[in-house]
């Protein structure tokens, strides 16, 4: 899925000889190594101090990096390659391949480069600063961006740039996808502005109206529509999502069509949010989808997820 | 829309990023919330929400259970006004709807007992004549479920009910709060209460394979009965 990177985080199940080959390979670009003499030094010095494998390794490599005068950030540390929207811990060094999505002006003379970078995952801030002397990034090209660290601030992660962290430019074009959030709970209580809608029909506006007006464009002729605003609740947090008419079909079985005539045939719009209501509150469901402001757009759901199992929930009961 | 919580910031650091400022349903066994009779709020705006101390340790300002609706009752003199008896596997729990609650009495009136539902309810405590203080819910909205859903209730109910047991944070106002209002608090009867509702599900997991169950009436006296089987 990313770029050609044979180096992964030393295993202790690999030999002297697989270490040196890697090692090899990974210093190329900047010394001409034998392979038989490196790995004759790693098993010397695992024999010699009795010491494992992989502390060897690491030992000869750091004396080769000395030696050859490479710094951190021009090698691949080994760090763990992740996907921006995987990081939730603060102060972890990480590779990413990412785009750049959008460069801000950054408002302190301190900041070097401030932006969005993001993969398939989705996206986080980065920020690099003056003094680090980080290689500047351009705005749509894609990297791959190692010894970077994780930063947080409020629940929310970005990745900082450094002195050590290396940004090589990449061929591929990284695809940036939606920022998901994933939550399992009950359906508590569905909103108003439930049901069959109505929204104005002025160009790129699309607000719901109420009682046929629309706020900006006062009264109009309304174009039908269906959603659903749900309360998810986990018993500690509580979450509206909403589901566009898409998703409130596949949800409740109910398509606009159907709205529209369910409302027509009992001459009143509010049967089709009483039906829905019928069909989910009270119901459990695993919701996914990106957040829209304070919502959570429903992609995908799953009913009933099975979060819980009687036999784990029991030994931790009895635990206690 | 109304209640907007502006000035309930007293408590000390809980966890409290809730969407919107929307009250959280708790999950809580009819054993635990029996016990639970002394209500509070967090500043002196008459608006403000009440929460009940539950005896675990959390404020609870709306609930969300389910179980089996056993029976309804006409309770009221001149308008109606419906008692309707929820039963889990730890006991039952009572919720009232007048004709301020029509859906969910509208819901009552028709509901074909037995039946397993969900319910999101406020919790109202209520003094008897003999000075008992009871507790019953008041519905906001509630449903018809099926047995997946049920178990799954008593499962996540089961475990978020372990959790406030475990977490004693003493500096936590609402462990402060059960010290001053429950000193006779019995945390173990509730961990007994847990295992007893999960060990319901399982009974009925292993003899309900291959068949349609359909929850049975029960005494309420005895209420870990009801895994049992009944079929139509």
């Amino acid at each position: 899925m990313v770029v050609g990177d044979t180096m992964t985080t030393p295993n202790t199940n690999k030999d002297a000889g697989e270490l040196a080959s890697e090692l090899v390979e990974e210093l190329s670009d900047h010394a001409e190594l034998s392979k038989d003499e490196i790995e004759q030094q790693i098993s010397k010095l695992a024999n010699q101090y009795s010491m494992p494998v992989k502390e060897a390794h690491r030992s000869v490599r750091n004396n080769l990096m000395e030696k050859y005068d490479i710094g951190d950030g021009d090698v691949d540390l080994g760090n763990q390659e992740v996907l921006v929207g995987e990081i939730n811990q603060d102060e972890q060094w990480v590779d990413v391949t990412v785009k750049v999505d959008q460069l801000w002006e950054p408002k302190s003379d301190s900041v070097g480069q401030v932006g969005l970078v993001g993969d398939e995952s989705g996206k986080t801030k980065f920020i690099s600063w003056a003094k680090s002397d980080v290689p500047e990034l351009e705005e749509g090209k894609s990297y791959k961006l190692t010894n970077v660290v994780t930063d947080e601030y409020q629940g929310d992660y970005s990745i900082k740039l450094n002195k050590t962290s290396g940004v090589n430019p990449i061929d591929e074009d990284v695809e940036i996808g939606e920022n998901k959030e994933t939550m399992s709970g009950a359906i508590v209580d569905l909103q108003k502005g439930s049901g069959l809608i109505e929204r104005c029909p002025e160009d790129g506006c699309t607000r719901v109206l109420r009682n046929g007006r629309c706020s900006e464009h006062g009264d109009v002729d309304g174009v039908d529509d269906i959603r659903i605003k749900a309360v998810l609740d986990t018993g500690l947090s509580t979450q509206v999502v909403i589901f566009n008419a898409e998703a409130t079909e596949e949800i409740t079985d109910i398509s606009l069509s159907d709205a529209i005539e369910m409302a027509r045939a009992e001459m009143e719009r509010s049967v089709v949010a009483d039906e829905i209501r019928e069909k989910i509150v009270g119901q459990y469901y695993e919701i996914t989808g990106p957040m829209l402001g304070e919502y959570l757009l429903a992609n995908e759901f799953e009913q009933t997820p099975q979060t819980h199992d009687a036999e784990a929930v029991l030994a931790k009961a009895r635990s206690i | 829309m109304s209640q907007n919580e502006s000035t309930q910031s007293s408590g000390s650091g809980e966890e409290q990023p809730q969407n919107s400022g929307r009250e959280v349903a708790r999950r809580v066994f009819a054993r635990e919330l029996e016990d639970a009779t002394f209500t509070f709020k967090e500043s002196d705006d008459e608006r403000a929400p009440v929460y009940l101390l539950l005896p675990t340790g959390e404020k609870a300002n709306r609930l969300f259970i389910a179980g089996t609706l056993t029976e309804v009752n006409d309770v009221g003199s001149e308008d109606e006004y419906l008692q309707a008896r929820i039963v889990g596997p730890t006991g039952t729990f009572f919720a009232y709807a007048g004709k301020y609650q029509p859906e969910a009495a509208s819901f009552l009136r028709q509901a074909q007992t037995p039946c397993y539902v969900a319910m999101t309810g406020k919790p109202r405590t209520y003094d008897s004549d003999d000075g008992e203080t009871l507790v019953s819910l008041r519905p906001e909205q509630i449903n018809e479920v099926d047995e997946a859903t049920r178990t799954k209730w008593v499962l996540e109910t089961a475990d978020q009910t372990i959790d406030r047991i475990e977490a004693d944070e003493p500096s936590d106002q609402c462990n402060q709060l059960v010290n001053e209002h429950y000193p006779n608090v019995d945390l173990p009867a509730y961990k007994e209460a847990v295992i007893t509702a999960i060990q319901s599900t399982m009974d009925a997991e292993s003899e309900s394979e291959g068949e349609q169950i359909n929850p049975e009436i029960v005494d309420e006296t005895q209420p870990s009965a009801e895994a049992g089987s009944g079929v139509k």
